[in-house]
């Protein structure tokens, strides 16, 4: 099963104002710690490998052309 | 306990003599063998060769067994392999036995893990014992081999190369002399002279940190359980490992940093401080040993170089987390030794010394994958990675899911041989984890009605393990077992059945000669795990590795199997391939 990219959040701008909320407060330094957090709990939710493999792929391609290249020669 | 007296294994020294090459050189031949290093690795090549009826040189730089503190945790697999070759209840006895461990983070306990959560197995997960105490005794399991011919103080300085054997140059006190061998197994440590001299290298990664290592003799309340911690209060912002070793001796790795002076803290001041911040202002405790290390994740790419064979350290190194160097490196002595003996002994090509070096060297990529992963978790290389580690450890007080992550080692087990080439692919469907390539599970039998266990029935030859009684088997199939147990790859038979042996197969044991045994199911374990059918076959190699089985028995399978697993034949149908787990 591949990463869905569609459209899949059910409340996508309250989500979004959550996300900025959640690091309300907090130094920089802080914030990756909140930010590796939840990227576990959320990975841990998803679980199945090779949809979370595409996602950091995904993640990465912007900034590493080696990746995007893959990316698009697997699509 | 035991009443002997001690024996101070790290004081002892061995005699140089001269040999038959230095005192009647007319007389001296070409050795089978030639082991370099005598330490456990090449102890455990050494006798196990021995016990295949093969004469062994093993010649050793020193004169001296390990000191200090080294290889301390030995592992099921292991005590398994010292079993077979007649050492492993002594290393018991004096080791500590342990099963458990405990991860803290700061003051609280995350984590418990259980590396041995069944019944039924003779041997613990873990022993600790000194590294000296298992050379000590190995040493003199070896000196009851009268095919084992010691060497100490025998440096091993050159070597040249031969169309049919090696011929090494060995330094002595009294001159040096060249010495012939057919084979060469290089168990000469992580430094290996010989891979030095061959132009080789081992290559990976070495890691930017420094651990302190304090051996330090008390008495204390701790449980023999494997502890770790992150960041405890007596260490900020480090970790920390405590094992129990016998004699009262606990060993206590601290982490330092890489920016650490490894000369500084050696030193008394230095150190003691940090153990009565880990025991109390008030602990009584003797320094016993101090080191400071760092470590490497590292092997050879191939481990067979023609004539000579790479074992241990020599091969391949790990990082200590997890206790997979010695491990492994027994592993390879027991690979490698039935191996040699075959090839020695014209039973098989000498291209099955090939498979020594496959199989190992996909064992050593998964040692080397968990170590590595390990020593990343418990020393991150980046500010990032050191921020998800630390995630981690944040999370795994509340949660199950990142209680799994927490990587402070993953234990020693021995490697699955996947995809090897002496292995023969499965005609029906099996579960569990007994397939082609895995070693042998352990499990209780009653022979003859004795209490006892499996795995002393397997091993040093190849056997057949059916699950049914022999007089069930059909009186055609008997005379082709006969010649299989009588034949050129001689095969032992072994019997498991649910129910007492009868008359009958009294009567057909009698008629298979001395190679058949049976034994008793007593708790249905060995059925359970190696899901075993009535009439389920199957063919475990001389080390105790599964290489083929079969739902029915049968004569020509075996035997081709055999073949196969004695490198007779192409891997043409070899178990299909699959990822290191």
């Amino acid at each position: 099963m591949s990463l869905n990219t569609a459209p899949n959040l059910a409340r996508p701008d309250d989500f979004y104002e959550a996300l900025i909320e959640m690091h309300r407060g907090l130094d920089d330094a802080t914030s990756q710690d909140v930010n590796a957090r939840l990227i576990l709990l959320l990975a841990n939710h998803i679980g199945g490998h090779e949809v979370l493999i595409e996602a950091m792929q995904r993640a990465r391609a912007g900034v590493d052309p080696a990746v995007s290249a893959a990316l698009a020669e697997a699509a | 306990m035991n009443p002997i007296p001690a024996i101070d294994y790290q004081q002892q020294r061995f005699m140089y003599q001269p040999c038959l090459e230095q005192t009647r050189p007319a007389d001296a031949a070409l050795h089978p063998v030639v082991v370099i290093g005598a330490g456990p690795v090449g102890l455990v090549t050494a006798i196990d060769l021995a016990r295949q009826g093969i004469r062994v040189v093993l010649v050793d730089d020193d004169d001296t067994l390990s000191t200090g503190s080294r290889a301390i945790c030995f592992a099921k697999r292991t005590l398994d392999i010292f079993d077979r070759i007649g050492c492993g209840q002594r290393m018991v006895d004096k080791g500590v036995g342990w099963n458990r461990g405990k991860v803290f983070l700061r003051e609280e306990a995350i984590y418990e893990f259980d590396l041995l959560p069944e019944c039924g197995h003779a041997r613990p997960a873990f022993i600790n014992l000194q590294q000296y105490y298992v050379e000590g005794y190995l040493l003199e399991q070896a000196r009851q081999h009268s095919l084992i011919e010691l060497r100490w103080k025998s440096r091993v300085s050159a070597i040249a190369h031969h169309a049919d054997h090696e011929a090494l140059t060995v330094e002595t006190p009294e001159g040096s002399y060249l010495l012939k061998a057919r084979y060469v197994v290089a168990a000469d440590g992580s430094r290996s002279p010989l891979r030095k001299m061959m132009g080789l290298e081992s290559v990976g990664h070495t890691f930017r940190d420094r651990f302190l290592i304090a051996d330090v003799k008390m008495a204390a309340p701790f449980p023999a359980e494997r502890w770790f911690w992150f960041d405890p209060p007596f260490h900020p912002n480090q970790s920390v490992l405590l094992h129990r070793q016998p004699d009262d001796v606990w060993r206590i790795d601290f982490q330092l940093g890489w920016d650490a002076d490894p000369v500084l803290e050696r030193t008394p001041e230095r150190v003691i401080p940090r153990v009565q911040a880990l025991l109390g202002k008030d602990a009584q405790f003797t320094l016993e040993w101090v080191s400071v290390y760092t470590f490497s994740c590292v092997r050879m790419d191939r481990f067979r170089h023609g004539r000579v064979l790479f074992v241990g350290d020599a091969a391949h190194c790990v990082s200590p987390f997890g206790a997979r160097g010695a491990n492994s490196g027994i592993q390879d002595a027991e690979n490698l030794a039935w191996k040699l003996a075959f090839v020695l002994q014209g039973k098989a090509p000498d291209s099955l010394l090939d498979s020594y070096a496959s199989e190992r060297e996909f064992a050593a990529d998964e040692n080397l994958l968990n170590s590595t992963r390990s020593t990343d978790f418990i020393t991150p290389k980046s500010a990032v990675s050191r921020c998800f580690r630390d995630a981690v450890l944040a999370l795994a007080r509340e949660h199950a899911f990142a209680r799994r992550l927490v990587n402070s080692g993953r234990l020693s087990l021995p490697a699955t041989l996947h995809g090897s080439p002496l292995s023969s692919a499965d005609s029906a469907p099996f579960h569990g984890a007994m397939q082609a390539g895995a070693p042998c599970t352990d499990a209780p039998v009653l022979t003859d009605t004795i209490p006892g266990w499996l795995l002393p029935h397997l091993g040093d030859q190849f056997v057949a393990m059916i699950f049914a009684p022999p007089a069930s088997l059909s009186a055609a199939l008997l005379p082709a077992l006969v010649r299989l147990t009588e034949g050129g790859l001689p095969l032992r038979l072994l019997f498991v059945s649910g129910a007492q042996a009868s008359a009958e197969d009294h009567t057909v044991l009698s008629a298979l000669g001395d190679s058949a045994v049976q034994v008793q199911d007593i708790e249905g374990l060995v059925a359970q795990r190696y899901d075993g059918q009535p009439h389920t076959c199957y063919l475990i190699r001389p080390d105790q590795h599964v290489c083929a089985r079969w739902r029915t028995v049968d004569a020509a399978a075996l035997a081709q199997a055999l073949q196969r697993a004695t490198g007779h034949e192409p891997a043409a149908q070899a178990a299909p391939v699959l990822d290191a787990a």
